[in-house]
């Protein structure tokens, strides 16, 4: 169990008055925090965005950029606008009170400040702004940018809406016979630099991975942020990992172990993308027939014998810098009727 | 007036708290900070600023209430709160007593300064 006294911070104070500045700034030092200070907001908002700091003691009442103003500045900027503000003025009027917690402060306390009371909200907020970071930092870690500034816009709600897009499926050909022959730690290592190449290559063009499942990935391009270009990127991702896992091999193969070969499916279209699980445990997820074909063109791949098989509806959004084969209709698992796919010449780039 | 221009109770806390040789660069600061506030008053007064006005005597209660100038503190809070009214009357009367009670207020924290 961690503990839940939040240490040191770095503070900035805001105080136009200097003897209202030294003064917190000397019981916030002593209370063992490392504290800047500044005259009016405009040089407040200079140094935050210069500096990392972890709270903000902000006067209201200054000349040039008054506390407002800051407060409205903060709400705006996307970077600042979690930093945790405690306005310390001695303004008159419960009314500026509340128009300072409307603006998004913390909270409120009147000069003088109470240095036990000044403690306590330093502590509270300090610990506050912790957890926030905490959370951020497994957001970061399970959930992609994308999703992450998704859920922070738009909030965490279950449930989908219809968007274009492609989906990628993709994983490495023979894994388990792979694994089988090899200790489970240089399994593990495997998967790790293949991950961090796959994962290079799908963001890089603007693609999110939604799902891991031993070895093998899942995809989205064009949600929840929409792509101009999805069918494209896709395809573009899938042809840059290919190179990338052709360069791991030289590596590979240089330090006496067996290449590895992945297979890609690529389907565009119509699907349900959002948020499914419960309140406790959810993923971001794309739904859908298109998302089943997608699936599905990866797993032929391996009868068709191409790295990277896509759909008409892919293929029709290309560019022609992009050379496909069309291999004519093919009968697939969980479809009526024939579907036609076509093969990306990895090497066309 | 008969009160006592500086609280020792509460100039005491704050030597308490932050330190007694913080307290003296903070008088000093205060000392040497307050004439040019009252010099700036008297500006916005003049000048018919309002909002000036009402935030210097702003400061000015902040920063007496700070030393224990409880007095001093009490009227500029009185200007603050009426600030629209001082200023369309344009009497230099209650700026004149504020700087009076500060007189009074430099006075005692320097006698303090050197106790």
């Amino acid at each position: 169990m961690r503990e839940l006294r939040s240490g040191p911070g770095r503070l900035l104070v805001v105080d136009d008055n200097k003897v209202n500045r030294l003064l917190l700034t000397r019981n916030l030092e002593l209370q063992g925090h490392s504290v800047a200070s500044a005259e009016n907001g405009r040089v407040a908002l200079e140094l935050l965005r210069r500096e990392a700091f972890d709270l903000l003691l902000l006067d209201m009442e200054m000349p040039e950029m008054d506390g407002f103003q800051v407060l409205e500045q903060l709400a705006g900027d996307r970077q600042l606008r979690d930093l945790p503000v405690i306005v310390t003025s001695s303004l008159e009027g419960v009314e500026n009170v509340v128009r300072c917690i409307e603006l998004g402060a913390e909270d409120y306390l009147s000069k003088p400040v109470n240095p036990g009371l000044l403690k306590a909200r330093i502590g509270t907020s300090l610990e506050k702004k912790r957890l926030r970071d905490q959370q951020k930092e497994l957001m970061r870690r399970f959930a992609t940018p994308e999703v992450e500034q998704d859920l922070q816009t738009s909030g965490f709600s279950l449930g989908g809406k219809l968007v274009h897009a492609a989906v990628m499926f993709s994983d490495i050909r023979g894994f388990t016979s792979l694994a089988e022959s090899q200790p489970p730690e240089e399994t593990i290592e495997l998967l790790n630099t293949y991950y961090e190449l796959m994962f290079d290559a799908i963001s890089g063009h603007g693609g999110i991975v939604t799902l891991m499942m031993g070895d093998g990935l899942m995809s989205v391009f064009g949600a929840p942020v929409p792509l101009v270009d999805h069918g494209e990127s896709a395809v573009r991702a899938a042809q840059e990992m290919v190179e990338l896992v052709d360069l791991f091999n030289v590596e590979r193969t240089a330090a006496g172990k067996a290449p590895i070969r992945i297979g890609i499916g690529i389907a565009s279209g119509e699907m349900v993308a959002g948020y499914t699980g419960t309140n406790k445990r959810a993923t971001y997820t794309c739904i859908g027939d298109t998302v089943n074909l997608a699936a599905r063109l990866e797993t032929h791949t391996k009868v068709a014998q191409r790295v990277i098989l896509i759909d008409e509806a892919t293929r029709s959004s290309l560019s022609e810098r992009i050379a496909v084969e069309p291999l004519g209709p093919v009968p697939l698992k969980g479809k009526a009727v024939a579907v036609e796919i076509f093969a990306v010449d990895p090497g066309q780039r | 007036m008969s009160a006592p221009a500086i609280d020792a109770a509460t100039f005491n806390a704050l030597k308490e708290t932050t330190g007694a040789e913080f307290v003296l660069e903070l008088v000093d600061t205060f000392l040497q900070e307050a004439p040019a506030m009252l010099e700036d008053l008297r500006g916005a007064l003049a000048a018919k600023d309002a909002d000036k006005f009402r935030r210097i005597a702003h400061t000015l209660k902040s920063n007496s209430n700070t030393f224990g100038a409880l007095t001093l503190g009490a009227m500029a809070r009185e200007l603050e709160l009426s600030s629209a009214s001082k200023v369309s009357e344009g009497d230099a009367k209650p700026v004149d007593a504020l700087a009076g009670e500060f007189s009074r207020v430099a006075a005692a924290l320097t006698a303090l300064r050197h106790a």
